[in-house]
C-alpha cells in the first residue's frame, strides 16, 4: 500500500477528471464554447511530456558522469513514454481544431512547431539505432538529447510566442487566464494535470523496468 | 592564454589543409553555384518576392549540410588521436567552429552574389540588411553544424544521419532567418529586425555553451 498509494491516486484523478470534464458545468465563452472542455485532455498531455522529457534530460546528465547503463535506460524509456504524451496532444489538438478552426491542420505557428518538436526526439531514436555499440549508443545520445533539450524549450515556449497564432492565449483568443478565475474549472484542470503525470510516470516505470528484466535475460 | 594560442594554432592546421587539398573548398563551391544555375534553368525568373527568400535559403540549408558534414568526418582515427594528445577539447571546438563561420561566411557570399547574378533581387530590397541576415545565418548553421556533424561522425554513419539529426535543430533558427530576410527585401525599417537579431544571437550564444560544455565528453572514447 505504501508503494501504490501514488497509483491509485493517479488512476483515480485520471477516472474522476474524464467524467468530469465530460459532464460538470463549463463556462460559455465566444469561439470556445463546449470545446472549452479539451482543456482537460490535451493540457496535461504536454505537462505530462515536458515532465517525462525533464526526467530523460536528468537521466543523460547523470549518464555522462555515472556511466552506468541504467540511467541511459531511464534516459530513452522517458523519451519512449514522453513521445506517445506529445503525439495525444498533437492530436487532441488537431481534433480540437477541427471543429474550432475548421480543419485538423491549419498551418498555426502553435501546432508546426510542437509537430517539430516531435521531430527531434525521433531523430533521438533513429540515432540510437543507427549505432550498435552499447556504450557509445548510450554516450552518443545523451549528447544529442541534452543538445536538442535547450531547441525544444525554444520551439514550444518562444518562437510561438513572436508569432500570431490562433491558439488560445493567443492574439486575443480567450486563454487559460481569462478562464482560470473560474473555480469549477479548475476543480477538474489541476487534478487532470496531476493524474496524467502521474499515469505518464507510471507507464515510464513500467517500460523501464521491462526493459531492465529483457537486458538481464540477454 | 594556452587556449586562445591553441585556437588559433588548430585554425591555422585547418587552412593549411584546406589549401593545400583545395579539392573540398572547390567541390563546395562548385555544388553552390551549381545548384543555383539549375534552379536558374527550372525557374528561369522569380516574380515572388516570397519565392527568391524561400529558395536562396533552402539552396544555403542544403549547401552548408554538405560544406559543414565533412568537418568531423573527414579526419581520420590517427589523426583523431594525436590531436586528443596535444589540445584541448575545448580549443578544438571552437577553432571548428570559428573556421566553419568563416567558411560559410565565404561560401554565402559567393552564393548571394552568383543568386543575384542570375535572379535579380526585388526592387525594394536593403540589400545591406539582407548582408547582416546571412551573415547571422552562416553563424548559425556553423554552430549547430558544428556539432552535429561531431555527433553523427562519431555515430560513424556520415550523411543521412546528419540531415536527420540537424534538420529539427536547426528549423527554429531558419523560421526566423527566413522572416528577417524577408523584412530586409521589403525594405522594412532597420529597427524592426532587432528582436530577430537579438533572438538570433542568443540561440546562437546557448548552443556555443552547450556544444563547449558537451564536447569533451562526446570526444573521449
Amino acid at each position: 500500500m505504501q508503494k501504490t498509494w501514488w497509483k491509485i491516486l493517479g488512476s483515480f484523478l485520471v477516472v474522476y477528471t474524464t467524467v468530469a470534464g465530460f459532464l460538470l458545468e463549463v463556462p460559455h465563452l465566444n469561439i470556445l464554447n463546449e470545446t472549452i472542455r479539451n482543456l482537460y485532455f490535451h493540457v496535461p498531455m504536454w505537462f505530462s511530456m515536458i515532465v517525462l522529457f525533464s526526467i530523460s534530460i536528468f537521466y543523460s546528465v547523470k549518464y555522462l558522469s555515472s556511466k552506468n547503463e541504467v540511467d541511459d535506460l531511464k534516459a530513452v524509456e522517458a523519451i519512449n513514454t514522453g513521445i506517445i504524451f506529445g503525439v495525444l496532444g498533437l492530436v487532441t489538438g488537431a481534433i480540437w481544431a477541427k471543429y474550432t478552426w475548421g480543419q485538423f491542420w491549419s498551418s498555426d505557428p502553435k501546432q508546426n512547431f510542437a509537430a517539430i518538436a516531435m521531430l527531434l526526439y525521433f531523430a533521438y531514436l533513429i540515432l540510437r539505432n543507427a549505432i550498435d555499440e552499447e556504450q557509445k549508443r548510450a554516450k552518443i545520445s545523451a549528447i544529442y538529447n541534452i543538445f536538442a533539450f535547450p531547441m525544444m524549450v525554444v520551439l514550444l515556449f518562444v518562437l510561438p510566442r513572436l508569432q500570431s497564432s490562433l491558439h488560445p492565449g493567443n492574439g486575443g483568443n480567450p486563454g487559460f487566464n481569462s478562464y482560470d478565475l473560474d473555480s469549477r474549472m479548475r476543480m477538474v484542470f489541476y487534478p487532470a494535470c496531476i493524474g496524467w503525470i502521474i499515469i505518464g510516470y507510471w507507464i515510464y516505470s513500467i517500460r523501464f523496468r521491462t526493459r531492465l528484466l529483457e537486458n538481464k535475460e540477454l | 592564454m594556452q587556449l586562445a594560442n591553441q585556437v588559433k594554432q588548430l585554425i591555422k592546421k585547418e587552412m593549411l589543409l584546406e589549401w593545400r587539398s583545395k579539392y573540398a573548398l572547390n567541390g563546395i563551391l562548385l555544388y553552390v553555384v551549381s545548384t543555383v544555375f539549375v534552379c536558374y534553368l527550372s525557374f528561369v525568373s522569380i516574380p515572388n518576392k516570397l519565392t527568391w527568400n524561400a529558395l536562396f535559403w533552402i539552396i544555403m540549408l542544403f549547401a552548408s549540410i554538405n560544406a559543414l558534414a565533412k568537418s568531423f568526418l573527414q579526419e581520420s582515427k590517427g589523426r583523431h588521436l594525436y590531436i586528443y594528445t596535444l589540445v584541448s577539447p575545448s580549443a578544438l571546438i571552437i577553432a571548428k567552429t570559428i573556421y566553419n563561420s568563416l567558411l560559410m561566411i565565404g561560401l554565402t557570399l559567393v552564393a548571394l552574389s552568383f543568386y543575384c547574378f542570375v535572379f535579380s533581387p526585388p526592387p525594394a530590397t536593403d540589400i545591406l540588411m539582407y548582408l547582416v541576415a546571412t551573415i547571422l545565418g552562416s553563424l548559425s548553421f556553423a554552430t549547430i553544424f558544428t556539432m552535429i556533424s561531431a555527433i553523427a561522425a562519431k555515430a560513424g554513419n556520415g550523411g543521412m544521419l546528419m540531415a536527420i539529426l540537424s534538420f529539427p535543430v536547426i528549423i527554429p533558427m531558419l523560421i526566423v532567418l527566413i522572416k528577417f530576410a524577408k523584412n530586409a527585401i521589403d525594405g522594412l525599417d532597420r529597427s524592426v529586425n532587432l528582436d530577430e537579431i537579438g533572438l538570433l544571437l542568443v540561440i546562437n550564444v546557448l548552443v556555443m555553451a552547450v556544444s563547449l560544455l558537451l564536447f569533451p565528453y562526446l570526444w573521449r572514447d
